[in-house]
């Protein structure tokens, strides 16, 4: 059934964000650090167990696929209410902070693109 | 009040979400006839909805004032229940469907020297601004290199460090310049810094660490890079309120001689 698809991906999402907001405890901090990420790690760990079980059948994907699918459309809802006024009314400290960070920062990808390159040399490069 | 206007209003306010899916369907049906219209379908029809969506969502902040974009009109409140954290999570995690693990853990290093170079850089890149705009206390210029991180570091490090309300406003402005910019940016940036491929992605989240904009970005650019790039943003914020009230800040005391 579909919605075991999708149940068990809520299931991976609210494990993962304990995990995140336990983490984030650990270590002091009124936040989630890492919760998406270790979902998402469950999620594929535990996806390819139930998958060589037998047990993630057309149906029961469809249900997680969904989700996945519907993913731009959050992502335009998201857009949609950001306070994108009250980031032009920060000033221009605010701004040009934005601004100078993000392009810093993206200069910088393919120069840690090559390092990580360097380090793991294996054959496995292409995806 | 049992006027057809006010019975078409509680419908609009009662499925606020499903009025939600519905116009977010619409902007999307739009951009992607648009994107095969501008620039020889160069564009990708996400990244127009994107930016849509991005200008929508200031002139309804103009005109209502509120902090929610075009959400703050209340027959499109559901926008931010469809776009809010929760959703976001969920369909991100989604996304990771298919995925290899290996793909994930061969950039281990990698992704972890681009979150800690993403913290460390747009922390200085932000205090540097503010130092050169005449801030000169530390917590001042801690709150604002920590806004440069993401929105969510800058109130958490201004808190901590008791900067004034004024410099925690600004901090959250700047993070949120900084997720706009991400979202607009990525797919015309991505072709230059060679954002095309998992271990691009995965380094681009760390080093960018803003949530919504490496989600959008990302999404706009290439939908299968999402996974990767939202794998490493989603600990940027954690370490960045892990730095930014201890280690960052002290490191700023140092320098301006506070201590």
């Amino acid at each position: 059934m579909t919605i075991y698809g999708t149940s068990f991906l809520a299931f991976c999402v609210v494990c993962g964000l304990l995990g995140g907001r336990l983490l984030g405890w650990l270590l002091g901090l009124e936040a989630n650090v890492g919760g998406v990420g270790v979902a998402m790690i469950l999620l594929i760990v535990a996806g390819g167990k139930l998958q060589a079980k037998g047990l993630l059948g057309p149906a029961t994907s469809r249900g997680v696929v969904f989700w996945s699918s519907i993913y731009i459309p959050v992502v335009v809802a998201m857009a949609a209410s950001q306070n994108v006024a009250g980031a032009l009314r920060g000033g221009p400290v605010a701004i040009l902070a934005g601004v100078l960070s993000v392009v810093a920062c993206m200069v910088l990808v393919p120069v840690l693109s090559k390092i990580g390159n360097g380090r793991s040399a294996l054959p496995d490069q292409n995806p | 009040m049992n006027d057809p206007l006010h019975a078409a209003a509680a419908v609009f306010s009662e499925y606020s979400i499903i009025v939600a899916l519905a116009f977010v369907g619409a902007v999307l049906w739009c951009s992607y006839r648009l994107a095969g219209h501008i620039g020889n379908g160069r564009i990708h029809g996400s990244a127009i909805a994107i930016s849509l969506a991005l200008v929508f969502a200031c002139i309804g902040g103009h005109v209502t004032g509120g902090k929610k974009g075009l959400a703050d009109f209340e027959c499109l409140a559901g926008l931010a229940v469809l776009g809010g954290a929760a959703f976001r999570d969920f369909t991100i995690v989604a996304t990771a469907y298919g995925v290899r693990l290996e793909e994930f853990l061969k950039t281990g290093l990698a992704g972890m020297l681009a979150l800690l170079t993403g913290v460390l850089l747009s922390f200085a890149v932000g205090a540097a601004v503010a130092w050169g705009c005449g801030y000169r206390e530390a917590a001042s210029l801690a709150t604002i290199g920590a806004g440069a991180a993401t929105y969510i570091v800058g109130p958490v490090t201004g808190a901590a460090v008791g900067a004034s309300s004024d410099v925690i406003a600004i901090s959250i402005a700047a993070g949120l310049v900084k997720a706009i910019l991400v979202m607009l940016l990525t797919p015309f940036a991505a072709p230059m810094i060679g954002l095309n491929n998992p271990r691009a992605a995965l380094i681009f989240g760390g080093l960018m660490g803003t949530t919504s904009g490496v989600a959008a970005g990302l999404a706009a650019t290439d939908e299968r890079l999402v996974p990767y790039g939202a794998m490493t943003a989603t600990f940027y914020t954690g370490l960045g309120c892990l730095l930014g009230p201890s280690v960052l800040f002290l490191a700023i005391r140092l320098l301006v001689g506070e201590v």
